[in-house]
């Protein structure tokens, strides 16, 4: 085994995602520790890797298979990398594509995996991994055993800056295993989302309501409160699941970031994966009756009063 | 099709979670399980796919305080059949209990897996992915939207702001569940205690599923607390007040 570093590069359409900076940036930390080499897996087609130059070595295995993500064809390709690289550590990143590639290879290969990893060391020669788990209540942290490990790394862990580095690393082409055009999992198409909502990354003042309005009856004090504020109704995952609101409103990981002047967080828990859409809000005022939920360690202003009754109360002082 | 949801108890969210003496741990004697939601969620995509399609939906479990609700609630809502898996230790990594469900369902006859995309203790990976591997049978993370047409499956991946991912698979296939396509529905108290007099729950012992997962909780803490909200108290009345006077103030600025 190598003492390297092993970075799996995420892009979607052809643009790099910021995950994967900001596991270069960690990566080359980590492979200074190491004394090893930083090197980046690019699976995909035609991906310009010219961002990529904090990478020591970019890995390129480039097939028209891999254009679009495939779980099937790039966890087979992935393992076949990793086995022939054999790193020190592999850095996946904790997202959609990320988590179907990270447990496989786990498996495939037989490497020891944490996952959600909001902090990754090497101390005395050990790889230890934070994890963020019960929704964002718990950290854990973990010394992985054995000479190649993996760790997958929640989004927004660590600067994008650090990693994002022009240049021309050297890029060694790797042949794609010939089972990259057989797969059974066939991919059809991408979906772009619907426009023509409410473009809720443009609003100055969000309503964000959260799975403690307990019904979609409630909606529409909320969308009171919303107007009163000249703002827009958005959401936490839970209330998208439900369909009580578009996907269009969602905040969050696998919804949008939002950055406006003012976020209201009504009944929002504050789940890792909505801070990560909304944390950077200019003003943040959370209301939930759980005093433990990690909004309020996010919010500038908190209360744990029943939002029913603080909500009409704020309404009337704002019209 | 014939569809098996292997869902995953977790500690209830809303309860505080306490830290044993140690320091390595959840302190376990005091958790609450629940049904961990997007188990939820799989479990309705499941009943929905049945419902047009005919096939059964088998419901997984390993044991846990509430496992034999969570299972009775499932054949409540219309699953047929509820399996628990036994002697598991309650802390058993998620490789481990992927490994029991795949030693499970090694004797059963299915078309599609479907677990809840992730649980809130997934240190070492999610349960789908995990199985889909063991299985060695293709998996897809964050799905929402199947559909079946003759021996198709097909499906929507999710990718971050609204992006989605259309695939097509013959069976067999794990599916990690974010979304039904409806709210899961409710099955009311009364209907499940029927249910717990009409029908039995199969224990199955897990068997040869220890897997070394390679890795050891150091340090189990919560995390540290920045500096936080500033709690307004008072009536609603007065917490109104406060925070109109703060959005007020930022508006004008």
């Amino acid at each position: 085994m190598s003492q390297d570093i092993l970075v799996v590069a995420e892009h979607l359409n052809g643009a790099i995602a910021d995950v994967t900076y900001e596991m270069l940036g960690k990566g080359k930390e980590l492979a200074s520790a190491t004394g090893g080499a930083l090197i980046c897996a690019v699976l995909g087609s035609g991906v310009d890797p010219s961002s990529l130059g904090c990478a020591d070595k970019i890995l390129n295995v480039d097939h028209p298979g891999l254009a679009d993500f495939n779980p099937e064809a790039h966890s087979t390709v992935l393992s076949s990398v990793v086995t022939t690289a054999a790193p020190r550590l592999t850095l996946v990143a904790n997202t959609s594509m990320g988590m179907d590639l990270a447990a496989s290879l786990s498996v495939k290969n037989d490497l020891p995996l944490v996952a959600y990893g909001l902090n990754v060391a090497i101390e005395d020669g050990k790889v230890i991994a934070t994890s963020q788990l019960y929704g964002g209540k718990i950290c854990a942290e973990s010394e992985l055993e054995g000479d190649s490990v993996i760790v997958s790394v929640l989004a927004g862990s660590f600067p994008a800056a650090a990693g994002r580095m022009d240049g021309s690393p050297a890029v060694e082409t790797v042949e794609a295993p010939a089972a990259v055009t057989d797969t059974r999992l066939r991919f059809t198409g991408l979906i772009e989302p619907e426009a023509g909502d409410v473009d809720i990354t443009q609003q100055d003042i969000l309503v964000g309501v959260g799975r403690g309005i307990g019904s979609d009856e409630h909606l529409p004090m909320m969308e009171q409160l919303a107007k009163a504020l000249g703002g827009t109704v958005a959401a936490s995952r839970p209330i998208v699941d439900n369909k009580w609101l578009p996907k269009t409103r969602q905040v969050g990981k696998s919804g949008l970031k939002v950055t406006p002047k003012i976020y209201v967080a009504l009944g929002i828990s504050g789940a890792p994966e909505h801070i990560e859409g909304m944390k950077d809000a200019e003003l943040i005022v959370a209301i939930n009756t759980d005093e433990t939920a990690p909004i309020f360690e996010f919010a500038h202003y908190g209360t744990t009063e029943d939002l029913f009754d603080v909500v009409p109360a704020l309404i009337e002082k704002l019209t | 099709m014939n569809i098996v949801v292997p869902i995953k108890l977790v500690p209830d969210l809303v309860e505080e979670l306490e830290i044993n003496d140690e320091g390595t741990d959840l302190e376990r004697d005091f958790l609450s399980y629940k049904i961990n939601e997007f188990c939820d969620h799989a479990i309705e995509e499941a009943l929905q796919l049945k419902e047009a399609h005919g096939g059964t939906v088998t419901v997984i479990g390993v044991e846990r305080d509430e496992t034999d609700k969570a299972l009775f609630t499932a054949l409540a809502k219309g699953a047929d059949k509820a399996i628990k898996i036994t002697e598991l230790d309650e802390a058993a990594p998620t490789h481990v209990v992927a490994k029991a469900v795949c030693n499970v369902l090694a004797g059963m006859e299915y078309d599609i897996v479907m677990t809840g995309v992730q649980a809130a203790d997934d240190r070492d990976g999610q349960l789908g992915v995990l199985l889909g591997s063991y299985l060695g049978i293709p998996h897809v993370s964050v799905v929402s939207d199947v559909s079946i047409d003759g021996d198709t499956i097909a499906l929507h991946k999710e990718y971050a702001g609204g992006v989605m991912a259309r695939y097509e698979v013959a069976s067999k296939v794990v599916l990690g569940v974010q979304a039904a396509r409806q709210t899961p529905r409710y099955a009311p108290v009364s209907r499940v205690r029927q249910i717990m007099k009409e029908m039995e729950i199969e224990e199955v012992e897990a068997a040869d599923a220890d897997v070394a997962i390679g890795s050891t909780l150091r340090r189990v803490y919560t995390p540290e607390k920045g500096e936080g909200a500033e709690m307004i108290e008072g009536s609603a009345e007065d917490i109104a007040g406060k925070i109109a006077a703060v959005i007020n103030e930022k508006r004008g600025g």
